[in-house]
């Protein structure tokens, strides 16, 4: 992976790893009345420098809880961290005085989420709300902050930026919104940049140039971007390396390559098979049978087993260790030898 | 070819925008501008565009949910708009939906048995009062949900199973067509799969013909006999699923085609893409002559004063309905 130079460590905790952030055996419960939900268990992901960490998955699959529990905003309670490291720069996230996160929440570790309108403020100006972040985390003052604003709406190409800076978020349209959106994520210069469903809510014309937009920007300012999406279309044209999660935990992990490839799990099997392909018209699409775990009544075992289609006895009791398919690719599946593909 | 059982004829909806004090009309929304085609027995015609593109509203003056600005709608050979409301609710037993969100379509105090046995009230000589359990639990076998969950409430099923209900429901009555309003989109993708199969079994079952509206182009591809390309308001191409996926001539249908992104990473940076500028103009005040030439990167001068009929143009192959003045160059330019 490229690697920006110029990288001063500031302190270290703990050996360091030279990653950039790295997230070790998270769990993530959240307690209701219902029980305990366990969202995520036992998460574990490392993301460098300039690199596109693509985290796929459905619906309750753990994806988003992961992203927040990353950037510190999973309200607690109802949701407890039990277990866990998230290392920044080799310091743990989660050990740290909210004071001294809160300086690495924005300036360090930024995000971007699916629904831009309800992410803006709808009564403040856009410009007011990007330069907000200068305000608060440089102390810069109102007029050098709303300058950085226009720069900032220059670069993610809003057209006539300096017009625009007054203007209110339901004077944009979807696409302009998301790209205020991300505006305000860059700000700051992270790097880290956390996407979650950046596209989900634009429509295919928009999507491609927001996507180029990350795309760009990520090169630029050599970010790790995590990229949270269900859409297995996105995560082949912009991720580097893909972990596929399911019930709360990951499933499978592999270079873009060899998870479109030779998928090692057959939950990424299933999911590849069920896309609509040219060659399969007037047949019957493959669909994974079943549903997704409910996350307070998780199946002991592997989560997948219910609706594998290789389920055997021992995918029912025993939680299936990660098995190594190749240097950087792994598959929680104790059958993954087998059933990879070749 | 299977005989035409729909016909929409210069179909017209325009929504009043009201302003000022005394909200008076300012201005119209032109949400559907002089939409034809036909839809022939037991054939799936997919309509793909982008938000506000008018497809919804297409679909639901299909079935007369909203009343035409201008237009006519030919079923068993009378036009349904001038329909009076008694005769229009007996033809529209022909003419069901399915809406897009399963999550707010279905009435979370009733149970799935009134859910699905809610059009017999309305049509109490399809199935006697006496037959309507055994009716329903028919109807949930057959999309593919359990019959013993018939008094259970719609938060006790997945978005899938929902959606599964919901079309259990539109095809109570045994319409003629069914019009899908986004059926898969609020699905996950391993449970989408499932929806779309039943969906297909379904037709060949009962041969429905099916006027699927949705964003997803490769689930409209997969399912679609023709498929019915709108932009703002209009269909700026139409043809055979294989014209319009493999030789489209409308440089808006190529934009949309490359810009859906493909699930094999071995293609990355190998597939022409083309970027759109911009987003959708407002369909309140769409632009002049052709309404894609604002974002277009073949515009000429001709585009911006003279609207282009959607007429056949030839494409490489043969010819297809198209909306474009240069149809030809883009069907040689799209390979």
């Amino acid at each position: 992976m490229t690697s920006a130079p110029d990288v001063v460590l500031e302190r270290t905790d703990r050996p360091d790893t030279g990653r950039l952030l790295e997230v070790r055996d998270l769990h993530v419960d959240f307690k209701g009345r219902d029980g305990v939900a366990h969202a995520i268990n036992g998460v574990d992901l490392h993301l460098d420098r300039g690199e596109t960490l693509a985290i796929l998955g459905e619906s309750g699959s753990g994806k988003s809880v992961t992203a927040q529990a990353i950037m510190g905003i999973l309200d607690m309670p109802p949701a407890v961290i039990p277990q866990g490291e998230i290392l920044f720069e080799g310091r743990d996230l989660l050990r740290m005085k909210a004071a001294e996160r809160r300086k690495i929440r924005g300036p360090e570790i930024s995000m971007i989420f699916q629904d831009a309108l309800s992410s803006l403020n709808p009564v403040f100006p856009v410009g007011w709300q990007i330069a907000e972040m200068f305000r608060q985390h440089r102390g810069m003052n109102r007029s050098d902050a709303k300058t950085e604003a226009v720069r900032l709406m220059d670069l993610v190409n809003i057209p006539a930026a300096k017009q625009r800076v007054n203007a209110y978020p339901h004077q944009f349209s979807g696409g302009m919104r998301q790209r205020i959106m991300i505006a305000m994520a860059v700000a700051l210069d992270p790097k880290v940049l956390i996407a979650d469903e950046p596209t989900t809510a634009l429509d295919v014309t928009v999507q491609a140039q927001v996507m180029e937009l990350l795309k760009e920007l990520q090169e630029q300012f050599q970010m790790g971007l995590i990229l949270i999406t269900h859409d297995l279309g996105v995560v082949a044209d912009v991720a580097d390396r893909i972990n596929v999660m399911y019930g709360g935990s990951i499933m499978e992990s592999a270079d873009v390559l060899d998870l479109y490839g030779h998928p090692g799990h057959p939950y990424t099997q299933g999911l590849l098979d069920s896309i609509p392909r040219l060659d399969m018209k007037g047949q019957e699409l493959f669909a994974i049978k079943g549903l997704p775990p409910s996350l307070t009544n998780m199946p002991e075992g592997c989560p997948f087993a219910p609706r594998c289609i290789h389920v055997q006895d021992k995918c029912r009791t025993v939680f299936p260790p990660l098995v190594e398919l190749g240097p950087r690719h792994h598959s929680a599946c104790h059958f993954a030898k087998e059933l990879v593909r070749g | 070819m299977a005989e035409t059982i729909l016909e929409a004829q210069h179909l017209v909806k325009h929504y009043p925008i009201r302003g000022g004090v005394l909200r008076t009309v300012v201005g119209h929304v032109r949400a559907l501008e002089d939409v034809s085609f036909d839809l022939k027995a037991g054939e799936t015609l997919g309509v793909v565009g982008e938000s506000g593109c008018g497809k919804s509203t297409l679909g639901r003056m299909l079935m007369r949910l909203e009343e035409p600005t201008a237009g006519s709608l030919i079923y068993g050979g009378e036009d349904l708009y001038t329909l009076g409301t008694r005769e229009m609710r007996r033809r529209r037993r022909d003419i069901q939906i399915v809406f897009q969100d399963p999550y707010t379509s279905l009435n979370p105090r009733k149970t799935v048995a009134d859910l699905i046995g809610e059009p017999f009230d309305v049509h109490p000589d399809v199935v006697p009062k006496a037959g309507r359990k055994a009716r329903v639990q028919e109807l949930m076998e057959l999309v593919g949900l359990s019959p013993d969950h018939i008094n259970r409430y719609p938060h006790q099923f997945s978005g899938g199973q929902r959606q599964r209900i919901g079309i259990a429901r539109g095809i109570a009555l045994n319409p003629k067509i069914l019009i899908c309003d986004e059926p898969v989109s609020a699905l996950d993708v391993s449970v989408q799969a499932q929806v779309v199969n039943v969906m297909e079994s379904l037709q060949r079952e009962l041969g429905l013909a099916y006027v699927f509206i949705a964003h997803d182009l490769s689930v409209v591809r997969h399912i679609s006999d023709r498929v019915a390309v709108m932009y703002l308001g209009k269909i700026v191409e139409m043809g055979t699923e294989a014209e319009i996926y493999e030789r489209p001539t409308h440089p808006y249908t190529q934009a949309l085609l490359s810009a859906v992104p493909v699930p094999d990473p071995t293609a990355r940076g190998t597939r022409e893409e083309i970027k759109l500028e911009g987003d959708v103009p407002s369909p309140a005040n769409p632009p002049s002559g052709c309404r894609f030439h604002t974002r277009c990167w073949k515009a000429q001068e001709i585009c911006s004063s003279e609207e282009p009929p959607l007429i056949a143009r030839p494409d490489l192959a043969g010819e297809h309905p198209s909306a474009c003045h240069f149809a030809e160059t883009m069907a040689a330019s799209a390979r």
